[in-house]
């Protein structure tokens, strides 16, 4: 028992002290202040910033949770098509059928800090604008922030929006 | 979309190529042959002198039985006043509450039965000592438990006629020293220096870019989810378990999760056939579970890369398939394998949420623990299907007009009896929870429990039946898995699915190994021409059909009323 529960763990805690962040987590600065986990998404509501996913939580880092709303609920496909309401309304000139999924649904964890490429793409215009910023410039900010799949091999490739958006307040100096 | 599938496959394919080696390797372990994890030798042995027990003792399947319900009895005593009292104990810097002793109750059966079912949630309701001291330690002895269960199976038929079983205790430690302690060390490094946390930091407050003070769970997580898969226990460290990004970092470690998951119960199907000295039995078992696992496993994958017919009416683009409750770095294909995976062995850990998925998918889970044996968890996903093969052994003996035998053993009443009972326990724990369930919740809503029962359900209509079908079927699976909406965190479904949790896993342990002890103690009768041959295909076959046919006559109508109903509703 002591094997299990004391040396086991304080080895790795004393190897995971060497790795990024420290074992604490990643953590990411602005101006010498911290501003968020690397790895936890956080809520933007603001038209000036890319908008990360729906979250059940709220983005609560201390009560992850999904939505755990079943498919064919009907108060679940009100609130989907709510959300899809709301995008298009600050998103003028989008159109339905460009709308990726994730967008429009809450995440597994609440914190999930990635969106996809597409999800990236349809807020483009919108932060131009609000920006005064030319729309290949943030484009080219996205193409910058997207993670390709792993060894370019496998799996999805995503966007984390905390990156992307601290990426766009360097932007603006 | 094709990068999605190709990190399947090279999953799985990375899977079988350490999973071959490591069978391997722990038929030598067992079977006390020279390995290069024998500097390890002192080790045990200082447990062994502190603990005063004889390795060499050999142990009949009685006894074995007997050492593991007494050691099992003790954590279970030992967990429950440290869960009810951790508010008082140290390490517990965000000052987290004791548990009710209904939440206790249950949450220390599940973690001894290799369950890790959590009505709590990892963030506030446990202590970092817990987390270390019954969590962690549970995960480590309960899979510990399960191998060496399996392996004094092994040893019935290594032997032609025997008793003498080996020594319960000296597999117990091993399985932890020579398997799992070094495996899970590998595996919480390579999440450490991906960012999951270590230390013991409290929680930590930060203000968002937009202003937003935000607190952030953590704490030394990543030793406990390298074992939690490991040992296919499943229990998260935080509330959504692998879907939360400190869990679960990226892609990478979601594949290292995966493949930590899988390992051990197929390296069991290898090494039980080097140890009993026949791989052709072994491959043909391994044969039949993997093309129950791949019938699973496209359907579920398909289903979840088409969408939601009802977001697809909305006129959203689904490219990326059905995102609700799955996270964007793994995307729908992977979390597909993943909900397969953690279903048909008992892992149930989660990196996508089960109640979020499509109708057909959680058909395909729910058939998936029902069956608990296309590679089943830690050890006891070969005792699982051992009772099939008998099952099987005597449908065909009786087919084909001879004794039903066994490797050499003759195959009797008695032990037909124990395996038929095993059978019919599933269905009946499944099937009797779910219908308690149904009743208090349609004629007893009001009742005043924590969660009352009319407001268990997330969802409404069959999806909700689902709910409560997936929980019962979970406990009894010792999965662990859950479709979370359900308010499960109340004394009626604590105490009842402690009770399923409890029964669904030692009796499938004891009636196996007693068949297994059963057998290995009678006459070895030579193979002659007329011997039913139990490794060849058409046998293979045999037993893929009496687990189909078992388990549909059993289920479907469960099936019906739950996931598929929602599913025809969902077409029209």
């Amino acid at each position: 028992m002591v094997l299990l529960c004391v040396i086991y763990p304080l080895i790795v805690a004393f190897a995971g002290g060497f790795s990024k962040g420290n074992g604490g987590g990643e953590k990411i600065t602005k101006n010498g202040k911290v501003v968020g986990y690397a790895l936890l998404g956080q809520s933007f509501t603001q038209a000036e910033y890319f908008w990360g996913r729906p979250s059940a939580v709220g983005y609560n880092a201390a009560g992850s949770a999904g939505s755990n709303k079943g498919p064919s609920n009907p108060d679940y496909l009100q609130q989907v098509s709510d959300r899809i309401d709301t995008l298009l309304k600050y998103n003028p000139s989008l159109k339905k059928a460009d709308i990726p999924a994730d967008m429009v649904t809450a995440s597994g964890s609440g914190l999930d800090p990635n969106i996809s490429e597409q999800g990236a793409i349809i807020q483009i215009k919108r932060i131009a604008a609000y920006r005064k910023l030319d729309e290949k410039t943030v484009a080219e900010l996205v193409v910058k922030n997207t993670q390709g799949p792993l060894f370019g091999l496998f799996g999805p490739s995503s966007v984390n929006v905390l990156k992307l958006n601290l990426a766009l307040d360097e932007l603006k100096k | 979309m094709n990068t999605e599938l190709l990190g399947i496959i090279a999953t799985y394919a990375l899977t079988l190529v350490i999973a071959i080696p490591l069978g391997k390797y722990l038929a030598k372990v067992f079977a006390g042959e020279k390995v290069w994890t024998d500097f390890l030798k002192p080790l045990e042995s200082g447990i062994f002198k502190l603990s005063g027990i004889n390795p060499k003792e050999e142990m009949n399947w009685k006894q074995h039985m007997k050492a593991l319900l007494t050691i099992n009895l003790v954590w279970l005593v030992y967990g429950f006043f440290v869960l009810i009292y951790q508010d008082k104990l140290p390490l517990n810097p965000d000052g987290n509450p004791g548990m009710t002793p209904d939440l206790s109750f249950n949450t220390v059966i599940s973690f001894v039965v290799n369950c890790d079912l959590q009505h709590y949630s990892g963030e506030s309701g446990v202590t970092y000592l817990t987390q270390h001291v019954v969590m962690m330690f549970l995960m480590f002895v309960s899979c510990a438990t399960g191998i060496a269960s399996a392996v004094v199976f092994f040893k019935a038929f290594r032997d032609k006629t025997t008793v003498k079983l080996g020594n319960f205790w000296d597999f117990f430690v091993k399985s932890i020293t020579r398997l799992l302690l070094p495996l899970s060390l590998v595996v919480a490094l390579i999440l450490a220096f991906n960012g999951t946390p270590t230390s013991y930091e409290a929680k930590d407050q930060f203000i968002s870019v937009q202003g937003d003070t935000v607190n952030v769970s953590r704490g030394p997580a990543a030793g406990m989810i390298a074992i939690k898969h490991l040992g296919t226990n499943g229990g998260g460290w935080f509330g959504v378990n692998s879907a939360h990004p400190l869990e679960n970092p990226n892609y990478l470690t979601n594949s290292v999760e995966l493949i930590a998951q899988v390992i051990i119960p197929i390296a069991m199907v290898i090494a039980f056939g080097i140890f009993i000295r026949r791989r052709k039995l072994a491959w043909i078992i391994f044969g039949v579970m993997t093309i129950g696992m791949f019938l699973l496993l496209i359907p579920t994958v398909s289903s979840e890369l088409g969408g939601n017919p009802a977001l697809a009416k909305m006129g959203i683009s689904q490219t990326t398939g059905a995102m609700e409750g799955k996270e964007v770095r793994f995307g729908p294909a992977i979390s597909g394998y993943w909900s397969t995976v953690t279903t048909i062995i008992s892992t149930g850990s989660v990196n996508n949420m089960h109640d979020s998925t499509m109708p057909l998918t959680g058909t395909w889970q729910l058939l998936g623990m029902m069956i608990n044996s296309f590679y089943g968890g830690c050890g006891v996903g070969i005792l699982n299907y051992f009772i099939y093969l008998i099952i099987a052994v005597f449908i065909s003996g009786l087919m084909v007009g001879r004794t039903p035998e066994f490797l050499g053993h003759k195959v009797e009443a008695r032990e037909v009896k124990i395996a038929a009972l095993i059978t019919l326990l599933s269905p009946f724990l499944i099937l009797a929870g779910t219908a308690i369930a149904s009743y208090v919740f349609t004629s007893h809503g009001a009742a005043d429990w924590a969660v009352q029962p009319q407001n268990w359900l997330n969802n409404p209509g069959f999806h909700g039946f689902s709910e409560m079908l997936y929980e019962v079927t979970s406990s009894n699976a010792n999965n662990g898995s859950g479709f979370e909406g359900l308010g499960d965190n109340n004394i009626f479904w604590n105490v009842l699915t402690g009770f399923v949790l409890l029964i669904g896993r030692f009796l499938p342990i004891i009636g196996p190994v007693a068949i297994a002890g059963l057998l290995g103690a009678k006459k070895y009768i030579p193979e002659s021409a007329g011997t039913l041959k139990t490794d060849t295909l058409t046998f293979g076959l045999m037993t893929f059909a009496v687990i189909i046919v078992l388990n549909a006559l059993s289920y479907f109508p469960a099936l019906a009323l739950g996931p598929l109903a929602e599913y025809f509703t969902m077409l029209k």
